[in-house]
C-alpha cells in the first residue's frame, strides 16, 4: 500500500459517500483538506531524500500478458501537479455555496481523476483516469452551465467532441508507442519499463518524430493547442465555477503532463526534429498571438479569462518546444503557476457573477472601493497571470525563455529564438487585456451603480490559500525546483 | 548585512501594511516611515562597506541559469543607494503632512514601502535577471501609487498607461538579457559580463565576434531604459503619471525610479562602449528627448506638468551623456568610460535633490492653494509662503545651472561629455536645451510666486506645516552643496574629474543661463495670462493623439479582425466542416441518437473503453 493510493482514493471515496448520503460539504472539505496534508507531507519527504527518480511506488498486477498493473509512483513533476490538484480542489469545494450535492461530487471526481492520472505510472491507468475526470466536466457544463439550456448543451457538446476526438488520436499515439517500445513479445503499459526500453533501443529520429506528432495532436487538443482550441473558451465561460477552476487549473495540465512524462522521455529526439519543432512553434504562436488578440477583443471578464487561459498554454508549449532542462522545468513551474492563478481568477469571477449578475466591462466599475479585500485577491491572480516577478508565473516564464537561449550563438537566431521574441510580445499583450479588465472592474466608478461587498472571512480562505501559494512559490521558486533535481 | 536590512526591511513593511492595513490603521504609517528611517541609517553604514558581490537569497538555480538575489556593492551602488534612501526618507516624512487627511493613507504608505524595496533591489542588483525582477516591481509600485486615487478616471488611465508603456520597454530589456544570457554561456552577472566584453568571449577580437549582435543587445537593453526613464518615443507616460500624489511624483517620477534607466545604462556601459552605432543612437535619443521635452515644458500651465516635462528633458540629458561618454571612449578621449565618475551619474545625483525639492515645493503650493495646480491661478505666493518660495527658488536656479550651485557643475559635465563626443549636434542641442530649461523655469517661478495673487485660493494660501517644510529645507541645502567635494567625495562614483580647458563649454552654459532667464523675465514679468501661445508645444507635439490612433488601428482593430477570422476559419475548418460531414453520415445512424447528453457522454466513455480493449487486447494477438 502506498500513500499515493490513499491520495487518489480519498476524493473518490468521499464522492461515493456523498452520493450515499453523507453531508456533502463536511465530507468534501474533510477529504480534500486531508488530501492536501498528505500531499504536502509526501512532498516534503520527497524533497528531503535527494529528490531522485520515482518514489512511493507500489504495484498491483492485474494481467500478465499484456502486462498491466495498477502501479503508482511519483517524481517531482507528479508531486508538483498533485500539489496543484489538491490545492485547487480544496479551494474549489470550499468556495461552493448553496449548491446541490452534484457540485461537490463532480469536483471530487474531477480532482480524484486528475490525481489518478498524475500519480499512476501505468499508461493504461494514466489515460483511463483522465477520461474519468472528463465525464463529470461535460455533464456539469450541460446540466448546470451558466447559459440557457440549449446553449450550454451546445457548449458541452463541442467540448465533448473536441476532447473525445483528441482522446482518440491520443489513444492511437499511445498504442503506437506501446507497441514500439514493448520489448520482446510481451506487451507492457508500465511507463518505467517503456522508458528503459526507449533508452536501451531508441527509435530512429524520423520515426520518433512521427509518433511524437500524433501524441502532440492528441495531448495538444486536450490542452487547447491552436488550432484545436475553440472548445476551451466557451466551455470555461459556461462551466460552473468549481468545474472551471478544476478543469482550466488542473485537468487541462494533463495533456502537458503527458507530453513531458510520456512523450518526451520515450521520444527524446522528436522535438528537435526540424519539422516537428517548426510545426509546434507555429501552433503555439497561434495560441500566443492569435489568442492574445482575441483576448484583447473580449469585453466580458469570463471571456477574457477563458481566452487568456488558452493563450497562456502557448508559453508552456514553448518550454516543451525548446526541450532543454531549464525550459522543461520552467514549463512544469508554469503549469503549476497557471493552474493556481487561473483557478483563483475563475473562483473570484464566479463570485462576481453571482453577486453582480453581469461581467460586462462597460457595466462595471469602482469595485475596489466597495470590496477592497476582493480587489487585492483579484490583483494577485491578475498580476500573476501577466508574469509579475514575485509571483510564480514569472519564474516559469523566465526559465522557459532562458532555457530556449542556452544554445544561442552570438549572431545566429533560430526559429526558436524568433518565437521567443514574439512570445515576449505576448507578455505585453497579456498586460494590455488584464490591466484593461482590472481598470474597468475595480477602478473608476460604477456607471450602472452595480456594486458588491467583500466576502466573509471564511469565504475568503480558499482564495487566500491560492494567492498565498502564488506569493510563496513566486518568491521562492526553488521550493518547487528542489523537487525536480533529477526528474526529467 | 546592511545591504540585507536596506533591502528586506521595506519588503516586510510593505507586506505587513498592504495585507493588513485595515487592522493596522495608524500603525501602518509608523511602520513605513520607521522602516525608511532605519534603512537610511543602515545606508550610512553601507556607504562604508567594501566592494563585494555576494548571493543574498536563492531564486532559481537550474543548470546554466543561476539567478539569485545577488548584491553588487561598488561605488555606483553605494552612491545610488544614498540618493534613494535619503530622498526616500525625506519623502516619507513629507507625506506625513501631505497625506494627513487621505482616507487611504495606509495603502499609500504600504505602496511607498513596496517602492523602496523594489528600487533598492535595482540599485543592488548584481545580475541582469535580478535587475529585471525589481525593474518590473518598481513598475508595479509606480502603478499602485499613480493609481492611488483610482476613483478618478484620469488617475486610473494614467497608471495603466504607465505600466503598459513600461512593459513595451521591458519587452526589449528581456530580449537583451536573453541575448547576453545565451551568448555568455548563461552568465548575466554584471561583473562577469564586463569581463566577457573586455577580455572574454565577447571581446571585439574574439573568434566568431559579431558586431551586429553587440549592437542588437545594447539597443534591446536600452529599450528597457527608454521605457523606465521615459525617453522618446516612450515618454508619454511620465507627464500623465503626475496624477499620483505629489510626494510620489517627487520620489518616483523625478528623483529615483525614472533615473533607474540611466543607472542601468551606466551599469552596462561596457556594452554600450562596445558598439559605436548603439552609442550614437542612445546619445541621439537622449538628445531628442531633452530638446522636445524642453519645448513642451515652455507651454505648460500645470505646475506639476512643467516639472514633469523638465524631468523628461533632464533624463534625456543624462541618457545623452551616457551615449556621449561611450562615443568619446570609442574615440579614445577617456581611458575608461565609467572611471572615476560618470557625468550621467553626476547629473542624476544633483538632479535628484533639486528636482525632488521642486516637486515637494509644488506639493506644498498645491496643498496651500487647495489642490489648485494651474500656475495662472496662483501668483504672489512669495509673501504667503516664504520658506516654500525660497527653497523653490533655490531649486529653480540649481536646475538652471547657476554657479556655484550643484546643477551648474553637473550640467557642465554633461555638456562637456557632449563636446568630447565629437558630435557638434549633441553639443548644440544640449546648449539649446539649457537655454530652454532656464526659460521655462524662470517663467514658472515668475508666474506662480511673483506678482499679485490672481485668485482667492492663492490669496489665502498659508505656509505648509513643519513636517513638509523640513524636508524642503534639507533638500535645498543639498541642491546648493551636493556638488561640493565635502558631500560628493564620500559618494565618489558621482563626480567626474574636473575637466580642464573646456572654455567653450563654460561659456555656452553661462550664456544659455542668461539668455533663457532674460527672455523669460522680458516676456512674463507682470503678466496675467500667457503672452506666448504655441499650440504644437502646448499639445506636446500631438504624441498622445498619434499613439491613440496607432493603438486603435494596430491593436484594437487588428484584435477585432483576428477574432473574426478565428471564429470563421479555425472554428469553421476544424469544427464545423467535420461536424457537417458527420451530420450527413449521422443521418444514416439516427436511430442511435437518444438526444440526451448524459447518454452520449456515457456512450463516449463506453466507446473509449471498447476501443482501448480492442486495440490493446485484440490487436496485439493478431499481430504476433
Amino acid at each position: 500500500m502506498s500513500v499515493l493510493e490513499i491520495i487518489i482514493a480519498l476524493p473518490l471515496l468521499a464522492a461515493l459517500a456523498i452520493w450515499l448520503g453523507a453531508p456533502a460539504r463536511a465530507a468534501s472539505l474533510g477529504a480534500t483538506f486531508l488530501n492536501l496534508i498528505l500531499v504536502l507531507v509526501a512532498t516534503v519527504q520527497y524533497s528531503g531524500k535527494a529528490a531522485n527518480g520515482l518514489a512511493f511506488t507500489y504495484s498491483r498486477p492485474i494481467l500478465d500478458n499484456p502486462s498491466l498493473s495498477f502501479a503508482v509512483g511519483a517524481d517531482g513533476i507528479s508531486l508538483i501537479l498533485a500539489l496543484l490538484t489538491t490545492l485547487v480542489m480544496l479551494s474549489a469545494v470550499w468556495q461552493i455555496e448553496d449548491r446541490p450535492n452534484i457540485f461537490y461530487i463532480s469536483s471530487l471526481l474531477i480532482g480524484g481523476g486528475a490525481l489518478g492520472a498524475f500519480l499512476t505510472t501505468d499508461v493504461f491507468f494514466i489515460y483511463a483516469f483522465h477520461e474519468l475526470a472528463l465525464i463529470p466536466t461535460f455533464l456539469m457544463i450541460a446540466l448546470h452551465g451558466r447559459a440557457d439550456a440549449a446553449q450550454r448543451k451546445a457548449v458541452a457538446w463541442k467540448a465533448t467532441i473536441y476532447l473525445g476526438a483528441g482522446s482518440l488520436v491520443l489513444l492511437v499515439g499511445l498504442v503506437w508507442a506501446v507497441l514500439e517500445f514493448s520489448g520482446g513479445s510481451k506487451l507492457t503499459f508500465d511507463l518505467e519499463a517503456l522508458r528503459n526500453q526507449a533508452t536501451l533501443t531508441p527509435l530512429p529520429a524520423a520515426k520518433q518524430a512521427q509518433i511524437f506528432f500524433v501524441l502532440l495532436l492528441g495531448f495538444g487538443s486536450l490542452v487547447s493547442l491552436f488550432p484545436f482550441h475553440s472548445w476551451a473558451a466557451p466551455a470555461y465561460a459556461t462551466a460552473p465555477t468549481p468545474v472551471a477552476m478544476l478543469h482550466s487549473g488542473v485537468l487541462k495540465k494533463f495533456g502537458l503532463y503527458g507530453l513531458i512524462r510520456i512523450a518526451m522521455p520515450l521520444l527524446p529526439q522528436a522535438v528537435h526534429v526540424e519539422w516537428v519543432q517548426n510545426a509546434l512553434l507555429l501552433m503555439l504562436l497561434g495560441n500566443i498571438l492569435v489568442m492574445g488578440l482575441v483576448t484583447i477583443h473580449a469585453n466580458r471578464l469570463d471571456d477574457t479569462l477563458a481566452n487568456s487561459s488558452v493563450m497562456h498554454m502557448g508559453y508552456i508549449f514553448l518550454g516543451i518546444a525548446a526541450g532543454t532542462e531549464i525550459a522543461l522545468k520552467g514549463a512544469v513551474i508554469l503549469m503549476f503557476a497557471h493552474g493556481v492563478s487561473i483557478a483563483l481568477l475563475f473562483g473570484l469571477c464566479g463570485r462576481m457573477r453571482n453577486q453582480l449578475g453581469t461581467l460586462e466591462y462597460n457595466k462595471l466599475g469602482g469595485l475596489a472601493a466597495h470590496a477592497p479585500a476582493f480587489t487585492v485577491l483579484f490583483a494577485f491572480g491578475a498580476f500573476a497571470s501577466i508574469g509579475l516577478p514575485g509571483l510564480t508565473n514569472f519564474a516559469g516564464e523566465v526559465m522557459i525563455f532562458a532555457g530556449s537561449f542556452t544554445s544561442f550563438k552570438a549572431g545566429v537566431l533560430s526559429n526558436l529564438h524568433w518565437t521567443v521574441f514574439l512570445a515576449l510580445w505576448g507578455v505585453v499583450m497579456s498586460a494590455v487585456y488584464m490591466l484593461r479588465a482590472y481598470r474597468s472592474i475595480f477602478h473608476g466608478s460604477a456607471t450602472t451603480g452595480l456594486f458588491m461587498i467583500d466576502p466573509a472571512v471564511s469565504q475568503r480562505v480558499p482564495f487566500i490559500l491560492l494567492a498565498a501559494t502564488l506569493l510563496v512559490t513566486g518568491c521562492c521558486p526553488w521550493l518547487l525546483l528542489n523537487l525536480m533535481k533529477s526528474a526529467l | 548585512m546592511h545591504a540585507s536590512i536596506i533591502l528586506l526591511l521595506p519588503f516586510f513593511s510593505a507586506l505587513l501594511i498592504l495585507l493588513g492595513h485595515r487592522q493596522l490603521k495608524g500603525a501602518a504609517v509608523l511602520i513605513s516611515v520607521g522602516s525608511s528611517i532605519i534603512s537610511f541609517v543602515a545606508c550610512l553604514f553601507f556607504l562604508a562597506a567594501d566592494d563585494d558581490n555576494k548571493l543574498l537569497l536563492p531564486f532559481i538555480e537550474v543548470g546554466q541559469l543561476q539567478a539569485g538575489i545577488d548584491v553588487l556593492i561598488d561605488k555606483q551602488s553605494r552612491g545610488m543607494m544614498f540618493i534613494v534612501s535619503f530622498i526616500g526618507m525625506l519623502v516619507h516624512i513629507f507625506s506625513l503632512g501631505y497625506m494627513k487627511d487621505d482616507d487611504a493613507k495606509p495603502r499609500f504608505f504600504g505602496a511607498l514601502s513596496l517602492f523602496m524595496f523594489s528600487m533598492t533591489g535595482i540599485v543592488l542588483a548584481g545580475n541582469l535577471i535580478m535587475m529585471f525582477i525589481f525593474w518590473e516591481l518598481v513598475g508595479l509600485s509606480s502603478y499602485l501609487l499613480i493609481g492611488h486615487w483610482y476613483q478618478k478616471a484620469s488617475a486610473a488611465e494614467a497608471c495603466k498607461k504607465a505600466f503598459l508603456t513600461n512593459r513595451i520597454g521591458d519587452f526589449g530589456f528581456m530580449i537583451g538579457i536573453l541575448l547576453l544570457f545565451g551568448a555568455n554561456g548563461g552568465n548575466v552577472n554584471l561583473d562577469d559580463l564586463a569581463t566577457a566584453f573586455s577580455s572574454g568571449p565577447l571581446r571585439p577580437d574574439a573568434p566568431g565576434y559579431s558586431a551586429g549582435f553587440t549592437t542588437a543587445a545594447a539597443l534591446c537593453i536600452f529599450l528597457g531604459a527608454v521605457g523606465k526613464s521615459a525617453q522618446f518615443p516612450l515618454h508619454v507616460w511620465l507627464p500623465d503619471a503626475m496624477e499620483g500624489p505629489t510626494p510620489v511624483s517627487a520620489l518616483i517620477h523625478a528623483a529615483t525610479m525614472v533615473a533607474a534607466g540611466v543607472y542601468m545604462l551606466v551599469r552596462v556601459s561596457f556594452l554600450i562602449t562596445a558598439s559605436p552605432l548603439a552609442a550614437e543612437i542612445i546619445a541621439g535619443i537622449g538628445c531628442v528627448t531633452a530638446l522636445l521635452a524642453a519645448l513642451m515644458a515652455t507651454q505648460q500651465n500645470d505646475i506639476k506638468r512643467v516639472l514633469a516635462y523638465s524631468t523628461l528633458s533632464q533624463l534625456g540629458y543624462m541618457v545623452m551623456a551616457v551615449g556621449a561618454v561611450a562615443m568619446a571612449a570609442q574615440h579614445g578621449h577617456v581611458p575608461h568610460a565609467a572611471e572615476p565618475g560618470h557625468p550621467a551619474m553626476f547629473h542624476l545625483y544633483t538632479h535628484a535633490f533639486f528636482k525632488a525639492m521642486l516637486f515637494l515645493g509644488s506639493g506644498a503650493v498645491i496643498y496651500a492653494c487647495h489642490h489648485e495646480q494651474d500656475i495662472w491661478k496662483m501668483g504672489g505666493l512669495r509673501k504667503h509662503m516664504p520658506v516654500t518660495f525660497w527653497t523653490f527658488a533655490i531649486g529653480t536656479v540649481a536646475l538652471m545651472g547657476l554657479p556655484p550651485l550643484s546643477g551648474f557643475w553637473s550640467k557642465e559635465a554633461v555638456l562637456g561629455a557632449a563636446y568630447d563626443s565629437g558630435s557638434n549636434i549633441l553639443f548644440h542641442a544640449g546648449t539649446l536645451t539649457a537655454v530652454l530649461t532656464s526659460f521655462y523655469m524662470t517663467r514658472l517661478l515668475i508666474v506662480a510666486f511673483l506678482g499679485k495673487p490672481r485668485t482667492d485660493s492663492a490669496h489665502h494660501a498659508t505656509e505648509a506645516p513643519m513636517v513638509m517644510i523640513l524636508p524642503l529645507a534639507i533638500l535645498a541645502l543639498f541642491s546648493i552643496f551636493s556638488a561640493f567635494d565635502i558631500l560628493s567625495t564620500p559618494l565618489q562614483a558621482m563626480k567626474p574629474p574636473h575637466v580642464e580647458g573646456h572654455q567653450t563649454v563654460l561659456f555656452a552654459s553661462l550664456i544659455a543661463l542668461i539668455v533663457g532667464a532674460g527672455g523669460a523675465i522680458y516676456l512674463y514679468r507682470g503678466k496675467d495670462k500667457d503672452p506666448v501661445s504655441i499650440k504644437l508645444f502646448a499639445n506636446k507635439f500631438y504624441f498622445d493623439e498619434i499613439y491613440a490612433v496607432i493603438v486603435r488601428v494596430c491593436q484594437d482593430r487588428l484584435a477585432w479582425i483576428v477574432t473574426g477570422l478565428e471564429r470563421v476559419f479555425v472554428d469553421g475548418l476544424v469544427a464545423r466542416l467535420p461536424a457537417a460531414i458527420v451530420a450527413r453520415l449521422g443521418a444514416a445512424t439516427r436511430m442511435l441518437q437518444g438526444g440526451h447528453l448524459q447518454g452520449y457522454t456515457f456512450l463516449l466513455g463506453g466507446g473509449v473503453i471498447a476501443v482501448v480493449y480492442l486495440v490493446v487486447f485484440v490487436l496485439p494477438r493478431l499481430g504476433h
